[in-house]
């Protein structure tokens, strides 16, 4: 299968799912509520979505410490994305998801935001660094 | 990665279960980013509250503290989620309290010390130049790297945990010196930034246009001498808004006797410059409204405040009272309050009825979203850029005013 997007840095296993495409960067500690999985942020461009078994394409990590124990959190309570790709991440994001055993990436060409639509199926692996499109959201 | 001998017997178990898991977890990190070796480091400073734990995260804790986990290093704790002198008043779960008192003992079980507060780094530890330390709340970090020219990365709180188990942590990130290299100059000689509300500002401009950890900003044409709680203020705001590290400050912070020293030795030809002047300052406060809610909530907090600030802040509130309806918080660490007492800073704002939170910060609070739904707070007012950009999960609307407005609004329940 043809790669869709090459990835820079990458840890954690082969996933799939639906993909969530933001223009808007992502903070566990200011956007989400971690006892729903949705994102609240009054403004947030994703406001309302649930991020639970999606992949999430972030291009920005925001600020806050909060997420190196709120993915532990959200994984154990069952609302965790299946992976989290970012443009560009900041130690937390990383430090969270490797403790919850989330997969996350860095680093993408092309931008998932000129090649992918929220709704589409797509696979993420890490290892070979790689994300290719399983089907198109109907 | 290369391990030395001792890190390799650590991670073979030589040290026990705890270290081993530490100092694992620490490798998988730094090969994502590539780090070369772990290097040492003096001081380490953690995240952990039961609020961004979760059961998960306290059942982690005591996992490490019966596997034998023990800091080698000084680590200290970032503020909490419940100060227990407030907590009945202020309607949060007495069964979440019960488990904070668990998290903290579980700390206390690994030599951590609970010392509960944002600012370490004008309160507990000043690293100096060079010094290797993990530390967590970005605020610390940004302030770590940039005033004291010290080198952290953002450390969450089980990564500085860990960096306390094993004394170490990997190179990577604000511990390299092209890292640390200036990326563009942000020319504040029009502004005056005669308010730490201001700062604030400031850092919303810069950091909101420039999202990334790797981006670092160098501040020129300010003319006198920063305070240090501005500094706080304006290195709190560019690791929010901006998610950054570090910035260099030209004639002031270690790194930047120069400017050309700030980018390493030549400043780029083509290097981007931004001018925030006054005009761009005022345009962030006008950016900010009631919305359909009023303005009954007021908030000093998100850092803590300093001896200085809170003396200041008694001296706007003396004589006064808040306005009836109004809730006014503020928050600061135990060693900063106990001398504010003594010293008869907190009488006025008691007086006055302003709640003071001890170990706290307000963002953090446990039960705050059901706090805001009893009380039917909209709008959250602030003179911190910090925490008027974070608070936002918990569907807070915010808005940001210098501090003497603040105290204004707290006092006749009217936007200022």
């Amino acid at each position: 299968m043809t790669a869709l997007l090459r990835l820079t840095r990458g840890f954690g296993s082969v996933v799939e799912g639906e993909a969530i495409v933001s223009d808007e960067g992502f903070s566990p500690r200011y956007d989400l509520d971690r006892w729903s999985g949705v994102i609240t942020k009054p403004g947030h461009r994703l406001e309302g979505l649930s991020i639970k078994d999606r992949i999430c394409f972030f291009p920005t990590a925001k600020g806050g410490i909060a997420a190196g124990w709120a993915f532990y959190d959200i994984q154990a309570k069952g609302i965790a994305p299946r992976a989290f790709c970012f443009g560009v991440t900041n130690p937390v994001m990383v430090q969270g998801a490797v403790l919850a055993g989330i997969p996350i990436t860095e680093g993408w060409a092309p931008d998932p935001r000129t090649v992918l639509r929220t709704g589409d199926w797509v696979r993420v692996d890490p290892g070979r660094l790689v994300v290719e499109l399983l089907r198109r959201a109907v | 990665m290369q391990l030395s001998a001792t890190e390799q017997a650590m991670l073979d178990g030589a040290e026990g279960p705890a270290v081993q898991r530490a100092l694992a977890y620490q490798v998988k990190v730094g090969r994502f980013f590539g780090a070369a070796r772990m290097v040492p480091i003096t001081n380490a400073h953690m995240m952990g509250d039961i609020e961004v734990l979760g059961d998960a995260g306290l059942a982690f804790l005591q996992d490490m503290q019966r596997a034998g986990a023990l800091a080698r290093i000084p680590i200290t704790t970032n503020a909490r989620c419940i100060d227990f002198a407030w907590a009945d008043r202020l309607g949060q779960d007495p069964s979440e309290c019960a488990k904070e008192r668990e998290v903290i003992a579980a700390l206390q079980g690994m030599a951590v010390m609970t010392t509960d507060t944002c600012i370490n780094y004008q309160t507990l530890y000043q690293p100096h130049l060079g010094e290797r330390v993990a530390w967590g709340d970005t605020g610390t970090c940004i302030y770590a790297n940039s005033i004291f020219g010290a080198r952290t990365n953002f450390e969450s709180g089980p990564a500085a945990l860990a960096a306390a188990i094993t004394g170490r942590t990997p190179e990577y990130g604000f511990h390299l010196d092209e890292h640390r290299r200036g990326s563009f100059i942000v020319d504040i000689a029009g502004a005056t930034l005669a308010d730490l509300a201001d700062w604030g500002a400031l850092g919303k401009i810069v950091g909101e246009g420039h999202q990334s950890y790797y981006t670092v900003p160098v501040f020129t044409g300010f003319r006198r001498t920063p305070l240090a709680d501005e500094l706080k203020q304006l290195g709190a705001a560019l690791a929010s808004y901006g998610s950054m590290g570090m910035f260099h400050f030209v004639g002031l912070t270690p790194e930047a006797p120069t400017l050309e020293a700030a980018f390493g030795g030549s400043v780029p030809r083509d290097v981007e410059r931004l001018v925030v002047d006054d005009a761009a300052i005022e345009l962030v406060y006008a950016g900010y409204d009631l919305g359909e809610g009023d303005a009954r909530l007021v908030v000093f907090s998100g850092p803590q405040l300093s001896l200085f600030e809170l003396r200041d802040l008694g001296r706007l509130f003396e004589g006064r009272r808040v306005a009836p309806g109004t809730a006014v918080f503020v928050t600061s660490s135990n060693g900063v309050l106990s001398a504010a007492r003594k010293l008869g800073y907190l009488a006025p704002l008691e007086a006055a009825g302003v709640c003071v939170l001890e170990g706290v910060c307000f963002y953090i609070l446990q039960n705050l979203s059901q706090m805001r739904e009893r009380e039917g707070w909209k709008n959250m007012i602030s003179n911190s850029a910090k925490i008027v950009n974070i608070i936002g999960a918990h569907r807070f609307r915010t808005i940001l005013r210098r501090t003497a407005d603040c105290v204004e609004i707290a006092c006749t329940g009217r936007l200022a």
